[in-house]
């Protein structure tokens, strides 16, 4: 084995946790491999996921208002026409600047990037982990380093029995590139990703249907935020069917007919796409873990302790492939406290502070405990909360469904759980998210002064209503 | 039974642990000495207010916030058997949240580096808010390493940190902490070459007054000269006859507090203070009296003054410096006065500018007495001779009257007979 290919640390997969591990891990001093299958890095976020998403959820916003929207405002325009081929083109444009971006600063850093698919070879004789890429350009090497993080990430759960093939089954890459806009777009699976993509197909003109199996959308979200954004969407014209399980799939021609069961009898319908977004499940396939003592769950997530080392030590795991939310900002997170950790630092991740956002619009934004969750623990809680209705600069943009909810302590006032529903609501989160950091109190919030007009005061005005002394109510 | 820093004053906010006198874990007596604490105004002593075991949970030289826990008196077992005294205080268990206490992520994440956990450190923001200040203090007192060795900019930028390349461990699953590429300690290479100490709060207190008092009066000196001549000859003629009715020495001070407050009277302004757009005019006489102490300088004050005979100034004078001796001094002794006077000349001084003990409004500072030649009735003749200075707050204060002012002084000492006529 040649002296190159010893690292102090090898990351395979350069998503948003692997490739902020590796940068972070390079300030730290330690000599770096980053191993990407992909060709250009970034990970699922970056090339199929959040940032593609974001691009068409933009532009689809912005058809939409065009359409719908700018008559009220006085703009009259002929009905804006759509092409589609440019609108993928400009979310191809973000994606390759966003990725040449990440490409650069993993060059200006000097992690060496591999291009190829890993094998996990196990110990060698000096006590190093020996990884084997088989590069894309040159054949297989051997890498090895004491410590190697994985950072594979997660991709779609398919329905059972229904297998995805790309044209008329699809998964959330596909349904972001569709070449024309679906007459009836059927989405598996009320969570982020469905009703993400919905929101753009049913802007764009489709007919949108998502079944979802619980009789509720976005299970993990405080129920009043959820309910507000079921209102919201059902009011955008996609349709929903809750408590519903898809039972089967028949495929004619170019369309297919999605049959399921809403506990009142199988019905069906036809649909030209039908896009599968019931949850994702993480990449350990071809690493062959089961060759060492990697341990996962019953969920087959790699179980990690407090290093995110895994039972096989000096096998590391970080993001979606371990417990958790599976968001790229909590990946990014863990992959810097796991490498702070390696260089002896006492890093460690916030779990309880990590914001969630769906982005719909309205969009839908959450940090801490929900309702439902402080009732269920016991805990003591007074709610505030401020609907945007009544915020000036929220009629400004004639932007006013969706509200602002604060759920403090009763006793101490501590800022517990933040839900928003409302527009910007990923931007206003990011100061719930600071002040329960800080550990502060709705008081505090309220105590902050906040700019007039903005969309901020709404927090502050929830933050009053807590100790029912909003000025605006 | 807990042991808390104990309220001394309204304004007082928070006290320094400057000594304990036992460790953790010593058997103490009721009533027993057990540590020294300074406020910005004064420093006093706690004592034990039960027998037992002492445990200490804040070590010395940490500021903490007035009612903090500072450690436990672990009531001996036959204490508690007695049923006379101990059960008669069945104090309610006050259960100090310190773990629930505020912080912040870079004091958590610096907590866990430094392995200090919440409930160790007292906070010193709102709801004991737990900031990195606090946490730091709360450090350096542990390590002995004072904070600002990590901190200042400048350490940082002069220490080439050696990073330390990780060198294949052979044994993979040790601890992540053997693993050191940590550039984050500045090696304390300076130790000796200087010393860094956090200002107590007396001397902070000190220092805030007295860039207040410079910046925000009008402040100005006027001087004078006293010959002494009279007094001395006065204290020589009754010694004998003060020592012995009194049991001590008559001193200058009490003449200096008479002459000072027969001008006072003469020019109020001088004894007046300004409070906001008001001129406030004092129809008393509170002296405030500076004296040196080891930790800093205080200033007593004698109430009602002009009311006092020469031995009662004298007593209560001393009585003051005792008091600092022993840190006795209270609160009450030092709040208010609306004039004062200080002694440079116990230190040799020859000349001084005294600065304003706001809100008063003039400060006399009085120095060596030292034998000068001068003139009397066309003669140079040898007499003890003081230089006087007025510092006064030319705000309220014209020229005219300081000079005035220094001048009935003046000649009250020059010729103490005068204050007998007057008072």
């Amino acid at each position: 084995m040649s002296e190159q290919t010893t690292f102090d640390l090898i990351i395979i997969g350069a998503g948003p946790g692997g490739y902020v591990a590796a940068i972070r891990a390079r300030q730290l001093g330690m000599r770096v491999a980053l191993i990407e299958k992909r060709a250009t890095p970034g990970g699922v976020c970056l090339n199929e996921g959040c940032i593609p998403s974001k691009a068409l959820l933009d532009s689809s916003e912005l058809f939409s208002l065009a359409r719908d929207k700018f008559a009220v405002h006085g703009i009259r325009v002929d009905p804006p026409q759509l092409d589609l081929a440019a609108m993928m083109l400009r979310k191809e444009d973000v994606v390759a600047k966003l990725a040449d971006g990440v490409t650069y600063l993993l060059k200006k850093n000097a992690v060496e990037l591999f291009q190829g698919t890993a094998v996990l070879k196990g110990v060698n004789s000096t006590g190093k982990h020996e990884v084997a890429v088989q590069l894309v350009s040159a054949g297989p090497t051997l890498l090895a380093a004491p410590r190697v993080i994985l950072a594979t990430g997660s991709q779609p759960t398919p329905l059972p029995g229904i297998p995805c093939d790309g044209q008329l089954v699809v998964t959330a890459r596909e349904a972001l590139s569709f070449d024309r806009v679906p007459d009836h777009l059927i989405i598996a699976g009320g969570g982020y990703i469905g009703l993400e993509l919905g929101s753009v197909w049913r802007r764009l003109g489709a007919l949108v249907t998502v079944i979802e199996m619980l009789p509720q959308l976005l299970p993990n979200m405080d129920r009043q935020a959820a309910d507000a954004l079921y209102r919201s969407l059902r009011k955008q014209g996609i349709q929903f069917k809750l408590g519903t399980r898809i039972t089967g799939v028949q495929q004619r021609g170019a369309t297919a007919t999605v049959q399921f069961d809403s506990g009142t009898g199988a019905e069906e319908i036809g649909c030209d796409k039908l896009l599968v977004a019931v949850g994702r499940q993480p990449v350990t396939a071809g690493l062959r873990l089961e060759d060492l003592t990697v341990r996962l769950d019953e969920r087959g997530r790699v179980i990690v302790d407090g290093a995110y080392q895994s039972s096989q030590p000096g096998i590391f795991a970080i993001g979606d492939l371990i417990s958790g939310p599976m968001l790229a900002h909590k990946a990014s997170e863990e992959g810097v406290a796991c490498v702070e950790q390696m260089a002896g630092q006492r890093a460690g991740v916030e779990y309880e502070y990590i914001p969630g956002v769906c982005y719909t619009w309205p969009e839908a934004a959450t940090v801490g405990k929900t309702e439902e969750q402080l009732k269920e623990a016991g805990t003591p809680y007074l709610s505030g909360r401020f609907n945007f209705s009544a915020l000036g600069r929220a009629r400004c943009m004639d932007e006013t469904e969706g509200f602002v909810k604060i759920l403090a302590h009763a006793e101490n006032d501590r800022v517990l759980g933040v839900h928003i529903v409302g527009p910007r609501a990923s931007d206003l989160i990011a100061e719930a998210a600071a002040i329960m950091s800080f550990e502060g109190t709705a008081r505090d919030i309220a105590l902050i002064c906040h700019a007039h007009p903005t969309l901020s005061e709404a927090l502050r005005e929830a933050a009053l209503d807590v100790h029912k002394e909003a000025i605006h109510v | 039974m807990e042991i808390k820093i104990p309220e001394v004053g309204e304004s007082v906010r928070e006290a320094l642990l400057a000594k304990w006198f036992k460790k953790s874990g010593d058997s103490v007596k009721r009533d027993e000495l057990l540590c020294e604490i300074e406020t910005d105004k004064i420093t006093l002593d706690l004592n034990a207010d039960a027998a037992g075991v002492l445990t200490i949970s804040v070590a010395e030289g940490t500021t903490v916030a007035v009612g903090t826990t500072i450690g436990q008196i672990e009531e001996s077992v036959t204490d508690v058997e007695t049923p006379a005294v101990v059960l008669a205080e069945p104090e309610p268990p006050k259960v100090e949240k310190h773990a629930d206490a505020p912080t912040s992520p870079s004091v958590r994440r610096e907590m866990r580096e430094k392995s200090v956990s919440p409930d160790e450190v007292a906070g010193s923001g709102k709801g004991g808010r737990i900031s990195l200040d606090d946490l730091f203090s709360r450090i350096s007192e542990k390590t002995k390493i004072p904070p600002a060795a990590k901190t200042s900019p400048t350490t940082e930028i002069a220490v080439p940190v050696p990073v330390v390349l990780l060198s294949a461990p052979a044994v993979i699953a040790e601890s992540p902490d053997k693993f050191s590429v940590r550039t984050e300690d500045a090696p304390a290479y300076t130790a000796g070459r200087e010393e860094r100490r956090p200002m107590s709060p007396l001397r902070k207190r000190i220092a805030e007054r007295l860039v207040a008092a410079r910046q925000q009066t009008a402040m100005l000196t006027t001087f004078n000269e006293a010959d002494l001549s009279h007094i001395k000859a006065l204290r020589s003629k009754y010694h004998e006859h003060f020592m012995k009715r009194h049991g001590f020495a008559l001193g200058f001070m009490p003449f200096f507090v008479k002459a000072c407050i027969e001008a006072l009277k003469e020019f109020p302004s001088v004894n007046a203070s300004i409070e906001g757009m008001d001129i406030v005019h004092h129809h008393y006489y509170d002296i405030g009296i500076a004296i040196g102490g080891e930790k800093g300088l205080v200033v007593p004050v004698l109430r009602n003054a002009d009311r006092l005979k020469s031995y009662e100034i004298e007593q209560a004078i001393a009585d003051f410096a005792e008091k600092i001796k022993s840190n006795r001094l209270a609160i009450a002794d030092l709040e208010g006065g609306t004039f004062t006077i200080s002694n440079g000349g116990v230190y040799g001084s020859m000349l001084s500018t005294p600065i304003l003990n706001p809100p008063q409004s003039a400060v006399l500072g009085m120095h060596a007495i030292q034998d000068r030649p001068v003139v009397r009735d066309g003669q140079i003749v040898i007499r003890p001779m003081m230089y006087l200075a007025l510092s006064y707050d030319h705000r309220i204060i014209d020229g005219r009257e300081a000079v005035g002012f220094l001048k009935r002084v003046k000649e009250y000492i020059d010729d103490p007979e005068e204050l007998l006529l007057e008072g």
